[in-house]
């Protein structure tokens, strides 16, 4: 199953590798791990996602809870949340392909942000599946780069994870 | 009033009443050094070699329950302790360690004796802390304190570039510490102990089953008063030893991969499992899915919420210290109106004393060559059950465990997590600086002894009046075994060969050596030992039988209940 666990830790020096360092050493799996300050500058808040049985998330959870660094863990999919991941795409915008790059591009209302004579930058958002099939929609061989950030999750509603 | 980083070291140590460092110095902790020689409040202990500083500290608090701290210097006098620490975190046992690191413009610059050392100890501390700026220290210090000794403990590290050291700042301790981010559960949750309770009350085939946190939160009391009221058979994991009288009639022996018959039976055919403080490793239960064939309640009290549900489905967690948990336990057990099925505890312990009966530790002792069981029973007779007993790792570390009766907590050391050979001399010095007057053995074999050999020259220094039980088999015995069992006798590298002339070379440090080549001398060897060279360190060099084995096997990968038995060979 796959889990977004969201972590507020201290924002030390070498926080991020006592976090990584853990799913590491106890062989759990990361899909995507994000982390940034938040409002407040002492706080660093982490989106991990990760997959596992009941038990190993169980056990991700616990073994994050104890590390000192750490300051609230939550497992945003046991209930309401929203998901959502950036990607930037560079692709080859050339001749015909210019215009049909530019359509694909408003049905995932996905924003030109930078242009060249034979190039785009697309700036897409969204769930990970919706840009999969951005990556889908478009010709491969058009496809120069692609950058992602990875899932940043927040829970709806009154779900607040705050100290 | 000003004071630079290295004094402000000083003076914490002081305040948290330190009374041993055990530690070796180099360049970028000359500072702390020459602040620590201006002061008499606490000693230094010079070791021979980083690792046995960390050893040592670690044995002082395992033995005493005080926090045992050390002083390394920066790159190799960390990387030398690392396996120390490793030790001491797979054992949780309290522990300070602090480092001296390269200055800290030269950070990142492979300075000098430089290493990352918070990133080499992060995954085999507590915590760890890099300190950048000297006012930090002392709060930095005093976190080191409250979370290695608070919740589950474990070794935390301060690492302390040369330059914080020599930089002044207004100094004041801190009397309290609180962080938003750890705060360990203390009281377990009341309904779950009432679950527990009844529970207890309602099992046929009960069993407690106790580890390491009894010893390491003072429980051992506590644990006797509740398994008396309840007159349910007790057992102990290897670090659990002493946190129950090895000689009263519930007690079933240890249990695991070396455990005795009735303790593993008794085990794996309850119908409620009390586990106190343990954690159901891979030694003790042996294959998890053949333990989880039999079903049985367990209920499972731990301070670490991570190690409930790990390894085994529980179905009453009780998270908490565990003092605070059996005294809660205890006094509902009291207030219950409900006691024990006596009619199905009289046969449950007719059970166990079938078991009981196949005597699995016992061992023949001829009049040729010395049984390696025989020294450890002899030395318990010799020393009344009353020493404080070390070991190292291996089939000597299973015989001291099976043959010397622990009646009381805190007094048998040994590496049960990592499994590291050559902590038990290091241990053995630990243990005396804790308990100035106790009676010390350090039970080794002739390879584990020669890992830290080195530390019989602090052992003079210091005149520490231990005595070395060396089982010399001339083999890497458990490896040994493993390859007789289950190699085809193929001895791959196990053979010791080369051994130094123990006895010269104990005499060569200044201490007393014995060889002890006959059963008949085993007696009266260990006796002269521990009563004319009361006050020596005598080294004893007993030659074993080179083909005995730990007896019951549990081998890997098998279940509980499939032991391999002397007799059945």
């Amino acid at each position: 199953m796959r889990h977004i666990i969201s972590i507020l830790i201290e924002n030390e020096a070498g926080a991020l590798s006592r976090v990584s360092g853990l799913f590491s050493a106890r062989a759990f799996n990361i899909e995507s791990l994000t982390v940034a300050p938040t409002e407040d500058a002492s706080l660093s808040r982490m989106t991990i996602v990760s997959t596992g049985s009941d038990d190993v998330i169980e056990q991700i959870t616990k073994q994050l809870n104890k590390l000192i660094d750490v300051v609230k863990v939550v497992d945003l999919s046991e209930a309401a949340h929203i998901e959502r991941e950036l990607m930037l795409v560079k692709v080859r915008a050339a001749g015909k392909d210019r215009e049909e790059m530019k359509r694909i591009a408003d049905i995932f209302r996905g924003r030109i942000i930078d242009v060249t004579d034979s190039t785009y930058v697309i700036e897409l958002t969204g769930n990970g599946s919706k840009l999969d099939a951005f990556l889908e929609a478009i010709d491969r061989s058009l496809i120069l780069e692609t950058v992602r950030t990875g899932v940043s999750g927040i829970g709806r509603g009154d779900r607040i994870l705050k100290v | 009033m000003q004071l630079t980083g290295a004094e402000i070291v000083i003076r914490c140590l002081q305040e948290e009443k330190v009374e041993y460092v055990f530690g070796y110095p180099g360049g970028s902790v000359l500072y702390i050094y020459d602040e620590l020689f201006k002061q008499d409040k606490f000693k230094h202990v010079l070791v021979r070699h980083e690792q046995a500083a960390v050893h040592a500290a670690d044995a002082y608090s395992r033995s005493s329950n005080k926090i045992g701290v050390c002083m390394v210097t920066s790159g190799p006098g960390v990387t030398n302790a690392v396996t120390g620490i490793a030790t001491a975190h797979m054992d949780s046992v309290p522990m300070v360690i602090i480092s001296g690191q390269v200055p800290t413009a030269y950070i990142g610059q492979d300075a000098f004796q430089e290493c990352d050392t918070v990133g080499i100890t992060r995954p085999c501390v507590k915590h760890n802390f890099l300190v950048k700026d000297v006012r930090d220290l002392a709060i930095t210090l005093k976190k080191a304190f409250y979370i290695a000794k608070t919740g589950r403990p474990g070794p935390v590290l301060v690492d302390i570039p040369k330059d914080i050291t020599n930089q002044k700042c207004e100094f004041e301790y801190p009397k309290t510490i609180a962080m938003r981010s750890y705060n360990p559960v203390v009281k377990g949750h009341s309904g779950q102990i009432k679950k527990a309770v009844q529970m207890l009350l309602e099992a046929k085939r009960p069993m407690i089953y106790a580890g390491g946190g009894v010893i390491l939160s003072d429980a051992a009391e506590r644990l006797v008063k509740l398994a008396r009221t309840l007159g349910y058979p007790v057992t102990n994991t290897l670090m659990g030893l002493g946190g129950y009288p090895a000689t009263d009639k519930q007690w079933l022996g240890m249990l695991g991969m070396h455990g005795t018959y009735e303790a593993n039976m008794a085990m794996q055919n309850c119908d409620v499992l009390i586990a106190v403080g343990a954690r159901f490793d891979d030694r003790v239960i042996g294959n998890p899915a053949h333990f989880a064939e039999v079903s049985r309640k367990i209920i499972h009290i731990d301070i670490d919420p991570s190690s409930i549900s790990k390894r085994v489905k529980v179905d009453v967690p009780i998270v908490g210290n565990l003092p605070d948990v059996l005294d809660e336990l205890q006094k509902l057990l009291e207030a219950s109106a409900g006691v024990p099925d006596a009619k199905a505890l009289a046969a449950w312990w007719k059970q166990i004393d079938e078991w009981r009966a196949k005597k699995s530790l016992k061992y023949k002792q001829g009049k040729e060559i010395i049984m390696p069981q025989y020294v450890v029973e002899k030395l318990y007779e010799v020393t009344g059950g009353e020493a404080f007993i070390t070991s190292d790792v291996g089939q000597h570390q299973m015989w001291a465990a099976q043959y010397y009766k622990f009646d009381k907590p805190r007094r048998w050391i040994n590496s049960g997590g990592l499994g590291t050979m050559g902590v038990g001399l290091p241990y053995a010095m630990g243990v005396r600086f804790a308990n100035p007057k106790a009676t010390v053995a350090c039970i080794t074999g002739e390879a584990s002894i020669q890992m830290n050999i080195q530390e019989l020259s602090t052992a003079k220094q210091f005149r520490l009046p231990i005595k070395i039980i060396n089982l010399n088999n001339r083999y890497l015995g458990m490896v040994r075994q493993w390859q007789q069992m289950f190699h085809g006798n193929r001895y791959a590298e196990s053979y010791v060969d080369a051994l130094p002339d123990f006895v010269k070379l104990a005499e060569s440090y200044g201490h007393v050596g014995m060889k002890i080549e006959r059963p008949a001398d085993v007696e009266p060897a260990l006796r002269e030992a521990f009563t004319k060279h009361k006050n020596d360190l005598v080294f004893m060099d007993f030659l074993t039988d080179q083909t005995a084995n730990v007896y019951p096997m549990v081998a890997a990968g098998k279940g509980l209940s499939e032991m391999i038995l002397a007799e059945e060979l």
